[in-house]
This record gives structure tokens, sequence and C-alpha cells, in this order.
């Protein structure tokens, strides 16, 4: 009953459990410090925002600058929640989220059904309904979850103080993924419908419209703790190299499923050819709203984690000059591969920070901003293609099939009758007369 | 000042037996001030192999766009096995049964000649999203099953030892062969080739000629095809459409269309018609 694993999966499963146990014995003996650490968990943090950057961009094609946004999003989604279990002990937040993102879900894909069959319904009009809906269904979270809230956090409270912790952070970030999923989804309807220089310029303005939101607003629904421009404090410590490592081999394997599927396929189609997609029988908007849907919800859980690392947020993280960071993560790693992307965030989180503390002598850290560019500039002359090109390790490869003995048999059988067809021709339909296919066939 | 006075458009005659398989009436296409197609009709029958041809501009392509959905037609309808498929969106059609190859070859250029073929079958892959995220059992058989058809497939086009290269590094030749296969790959019943010949050398011709007679022999298709090699068309067309300004100026057998005036007027300018027909007396006289 046992499911024959591939070899490469083998290599791959093997060596992710071997770097996360020499890692993790690494920290606990001390070897790794406090500064490593952190490098390790931000490298890892940024490679799972420029995987969905790179499922958005690199394999569908839409330049986008909004993944910053949603990252900003999630941040503060899932310190919502994990601030008031930390330090009220109330599951409120924890409630109303849940409730808001289940609600909401669910009358999205109720609502996508209905609108499909209306014909000529626009983006903006169907963009508007959506956004009542919205709205009107996280005011009923609010007021359900008033009520239920004390019942939850009484149940929770029930738990071993360490067990409820890790419980509420997991669901935080996974609701934070789900928050900037369906914001995403939402934001998509009328933006995606633009082509791919102005989608850029669309998403850039949500980026910003996120941070001044941030900067400006002490309460969103209720939640007083994020103190806009003065800063979230007191945000408990919890992102460990295990979450960390195990988030981003989710998304990996993730990613590698979808992109190795019919799914797959359908939304690289959408980037290389968009009117050849939609004569292929694609629906590119529908393609298109999946990837920066997952995109996003991969910002969000990166967000996420992210807020749980220093115990603090501040609406200057999520300036949007930032939001060119995983952009270029992704260019420089090389646009539709994974590896390189992963490659290119622990080297930008080493670059960055190395040179902050390690080789550049006392006083002249802010020329790392002038190194930086010039290293990014060299890597992209020499090798236009990214770091890794189209590099893939062998888990993330695509394997060609064998040809099936069904098609060695069809085609003797095609190259048997047109042989023998009236026409008189000895030449195979469609193929040159110096070509002929009885040299070929045996390979 | 004509003398002429041209003889009206034959109407659009049933060339085959039983219902049209798509019937196109009175399509119009005004984009701004410019009418591009106007009041195009033609009708279409199961296992047809039908030409369209015209001089440059003469909107055939704009037809083809508007009867696969790439653009919306301003006005008229398209019946497709006896749906109104004017207006709607092209995956639709395409689903419906309809599918085309580009005048410029719009294959996936970074994909594999098997991924090119294996996106066709997108709609048919018989698995969810969640089966591919999960890969469990539903997926690995259907994608095996999928996969192996495709081989199939592309074995009918002796494509199949190339399955592992990328589209854009194919020959000419063989591109134009891969964007047919990946058109038929989705069983559709309406072929709309646009210029398959464009670019081709004589040789490449004739067997582009081979493949098509083949196909439509092989897959019980319906083809429609434009093209501006008469040697194509003439050689393989049994019922052919003109066109020019947006226009139908005629309709007939190859033959018939040869001796058209209009048509001749239309490709070599006014007075042409009896020019040529002159040049045909004293050759026989």
């Amino acid at each position: 009953m046992f499911k024959k694993i591939s070899k490469s999966s083998l290599f791959f499963f093997g060596g992710t459990l071997l770097l996360f146990l020499v890692v993790q014995v690494l920290i606990n003996n001390g070897t790794l410090n406090v500064f490593w650490l952190t490098l390790l968990r931000i490298g890892a943090v940024m490679a799972i925002v420029s995987l969905g950057l790179n499922l958005i961009y690199g394999f569908n094609g839409q330049f986008s600058l909004g993944q910053w946004g949603f990252y900003a999003i999630g941040a503060y989604a899932a310190a919502d929640i994990t601030w008031y279990w930390h330090n009220q002990k109330s599951a409120i937040a924890l409630v109303v989220v849940l409730l808001a993102t289940l609600l909401v879900g669910a009358a999205i894909l109720i609502l996508r059904r209905l609108f499909a069959r209306v014909r000529g319904l626009d983006a903006m009009s169907a963009f508007a309904l959506y956004l009542l809906v919205v709205v009107a269904l996280v005011y009923l979270a609010v007021v359900i979850s008033q009520p239920v809230a004390p019942v939850v956090s009484s149940l929770l409270l029930a738990l071993p103080p360490a067990v409820s912790m890790q419980v509420v952070f997991v669901l935080a970030v996974l609701l934070a993924g789900l928050v900037a999923a369906e914001i995403s989804f939402i934001f998509g309807l009328p933006v995606l419908t633009l082509g791919s220089d102005y989608f850029g310029i669309a998403t850039l303005g949500f980026t910003i419209i996120v941070k001044v939101l941030l900067d400006n607003s002490d309460t969103m629904f209720g939640f007083a703790e994020m103190k806009g421009a003065r800063g979230m404090i007191g945000i408990p410590k919890l992102t460990t190299w295990f979450w960390v490592f195990f988030f981003l081999i989710l998304v990996v394997i993730i990613t590698r499923n979808l992109l190795h599927s019919s799914y797959g396929r359908a939304i690289v189609s959408v980037r290389e050819d968009e009117i050849a997609a939609k004569a292929m029988g694609i629906d590119i908007a529908h393609y298109k709203t999946l990837t920066f849907v997952l995109g996003s919800y991969f910002a969000g859980l990166a967000g996420a984690l992210y807020a749980h690392i220093n115990g603090f947020l501040h609406p200057n993280e999520f300036n949007f000059i930032k939001s060119f960071d995983p952009m270029i993560i992704v260019v420089f790693g090389g646009l539709g591969s994974v590896t390189g992307t992963i490659g290119a965030s622990f080297a930008w989180a080493l670059i960055l920070e190395g040179f902050l503390r390690l080789w550049l002598p006392q006083g002249f850290e802010t020329w790392r901003f002038v190194v930086y560019p010039l290293l990014l500039l060299l890597v992209m002359l020499l090798k236009p293609k990214g770091l890794f090109g189209d590099f893939e390790m062998p888990f993330l490869r695509q394997i060609l099939p064998s040809l099936a003995p069904t098609a060695v048999a069809r085609h003797e059988e095609v190259e048997r009758a047109t042989l023998t067809s009236s026409s008189g021709t000895v030449s195979y339909p469609g193929d040159r007369a110096e070509n002929l296919p009885a040299q070929e066939t045996n390979e | 000042m004509s003398e002429k006075s041209y003889q009206p458009v034959a109407p659009v005659i049933q060339s085959g037996n039983g219902e049209p398989i798509m019937e196109v009436k009175k399509l119009c296409k005004n984009f701004g001030g410019l009418r591009a197609c106007n009041d195009f009709d033609i009708s279409l029958h199961l296992n047809d192999l039908s030409g369209l041809i015209g001089p440059n501009g003469a909107g055939k392509t704009t037809v083809f766009n508007m009867i696969t959905g790439i653009y919306e037609p301003s006005t008229g309808e398209v019946y497709f096995k006896g749906i109104n498929i004017a207006g709607m969106e092209p995956h639709k059609i395409n689903q419906m049964g309809i599918a085309r190859t580009f005048q410029n070859i719009r294959l996936f250029p970074n994909l594999t000649v098997l991924d090119n073929v294996r996106i066709a079958y997108h709609t048919h892959a018989g698995y969810s999203l969640t089966d591919a995220l999960l890969r469990n059992k539903q997926f690995s058989s259907k994608e095996k099953e999928l996969t192996e058809r495709t081989q199939e497939f592309l074995s009918v086009f002796n494509l199949q030892d190339r399955q592992g290269e990328l589209a854009m590094n194919l020959p000419y030749g063989e591109q134009r062969r891969l964007e047919i296969a990946r058109a038929l790959a989705a069983d559709p019943s309406l072929l709309l080739l646009d210029e398959p010949a464009a670019g081709m050398n004589p040789a490449e011709v004739v067997a582009l000629m081979d493949l098509i007679h083949f196909i439509r022999e092989r897959f019980k298709l319906t083809i429609l095809l434009i093209e501006h090699q008469m040697r194509v068309v003439m050689g393989i067309c049994e019922y052919i459409t003109v066109m020019d300004f947006g226009e139908v100026i005629a309709r007939g057998t190859p033959a018939e269309i040869q001796s058209n005036e209009r048509v001749i007027e239309a490709y070599l300018g006014p007075g042409a018609a009896v020019l040529s027909e002159k040049y045909r007396r004293d050759k026989n006289s």
C-alpha cells in the first residue's frame, strides 16, 4: 500500500530534515547567536513573500508591487490576535478574525457562482457589490463574537499556557494569510483587468494606501493596540526557527505541486501569451485571480511570521520603497525559479545585515546602500537571467515523461495508413520530403 | 463611369447536407468610424473545407477574431451548433468546439512541445485544484492518462520525438504543425486557420496541404481557412468566400472565383478584368 516515493522527493525531504536538525542543534548549543538566528528567520520570511511574488510575477507574468501591502496586512492581523491573547488572555481578536474570514470566504464563494451567471457585469460593479457584502459581514462578525469570545477564551485557558499560546499563534498565522488572500481577491477584481504595467502602478498604489492607513489609524474594528505611527509593541516573540522553516517548506511544496499540474500550466500559459491562452479555452481572468490570491496568501503568512520575530511593528517597515525588495529578490534569483528565489532571499538578508554588522568598518554602515546596488548591477550584467537562471533543485524540476508505448504504436499505425493512401505521396503528412519518418521512429 | 454592371453576389448556398454547423448572419464590426466588416454572412456544414480570401485589409482576420470572441461584434449573430455565440468570452467559445491558429504563430514559446499541447487538455484534466495540491491518486492517474494521451496525439503529427524541446526552438514548419496540433487537441468540431502557409517555402506548402487534408479526414472536422497563396486556396478549398473592404464580394467554387470579375478587380485594380478577358481570348485564338 505504500506509495512509491521518487528519489528526488526522498532527497528533498531528507535534506530539509537534516538542514533543520543541524540548524536547530547549532541554535541549542549556542553556536548560532541571536544575530544569525534573526538573519535566518528574516531570510526565510523573505523567501515566503518572494515565492508568492514569484508566482504572480515569475509564473503568471503580472508585475505586482502590492506584495508588501499584503505582507503588512498579514503582520498586523496576526499581531492583533496574539497581542490580545498574550496581554489580556482574551480570544476576542481571534474570534472576530476567524468569523470574519470564514463569513467573507463563504460569501466570496457564493457570490462568485452567482456573478458568473450574470452576463456583462463589469468589474467595478462587481467590486462595489463585494465590498458592500464584506463590510456588512465584518460588522456582523464583530457583533456575533462579543458573546462567543469569552467561551472560546475559557476553552483555551483550560489548555496549558504554552500550548494555548502556540495554538493561538498558528491560527493567527493561517488567518493572517486568509485575510490577505480575501482582500487581494476583492482588490484584484477591478485591478487584474489592467494590462501588465498599469497593474504594477495600481498595486503600488495599494501598498501606499495600506501604509498610510496603518500610519493614521490607532484602531481598527475596535482593536486599540495598533497605535498608528507610534508603533505597536507587546507582540509575543513566537516565531522560532521551527515555525519559519515549517511554513517555508509548506509554501515550497504547495508551489511545486501547483506548478506541476494542469492548473500550473494554465497559469504559465497566461504569462506566455494571453490571447493564445484565451483561444485555447483558458479562463485567464480566473487564473490571474487564483495566482494573485495565492501569492497574497503567502505574503500574509510571511507578514504574520515577521510580526512575531521582533515583537514590534511600525508602519515604516511597510513603506512602499520596501515593496521593491521582494521584486529585487525575484528578479535577482531568476524569474520563474523557485530555488533561485529561496537562495536570493537568504543572500539578501545576509548581504544587508552582513554589511551592517560584519563586513563594513564602523562608521561606514550607510555604505551598504552603495555596495548592495552595485552588487545587484554586477549580477544583472553578468547573469541577466538571475543568479540561478533556469536552475531548479531536482525536487522542483519537471520531469519529462518517457514516451508512452501507445504513442509509438499510434505513430506506426498512422504511418502505415498514410503510406498506403491513394494520394501516392510517400511523405508523412506535414513532413518535409527530406525528413522521412522512417529514420526517426526507432529512436 | 463604370460600364460594367456587377452581378449581385450569389446567395449562400447549402453545400453540405442537413443543418449547418455554423451560421454567421450580418456580422458587423466598427473601429471608431472605420467599418472593418460589414454584413458578413457565411454558413459552414459538417466536414466542409472552405476558404476566405481577399486583399490585405479586407477584414478576414477581423471575422476570425469575432467568431472566436477576441473582438465583440458590433452587430450580427454567430450561430454555432444552434447557439448564438456572438460576444461570448473566447475561452467559452473554445470550449464549445471552435479552435483556431494565428496569422503570426502564437505558441507558448518558453514551454515544451508536450506542455503546449497539454495546456489544451486542461479543461478535461479530471482533477481538482485540491487534488493537484495534495498530489493524491486521482491526480497521478489522471495526469498520467493526460500525458499519454498528449504523446499519442503528438505522434499523429510526428512531433513525439520533440516533446521535450522548447516551442521557440522548433523550426518554422514544425511550429506551424505544433500550433495546428495544439488547436486540435481539445477535439474541436470547427477549425479556423489564419494564413497557415504564411512564410513557408514551396515544399513546406505542399506538406501543409497534405496535412490539412489529413486532419480533416482523421478528425472529421469542418475547416475555414484564410490564405493569401492562391495555390493553397485553389488547391484544397471546395468553396471560397471573397472579401474586400469588409464586404463579401463573391462566393463560389474555386473555378467560379477565378473567373469572377469583381474578384479580379479587387486584386488587380479596376479594368483588370477586361484586360484579363482580352488576354484569355488572345491566347485561345
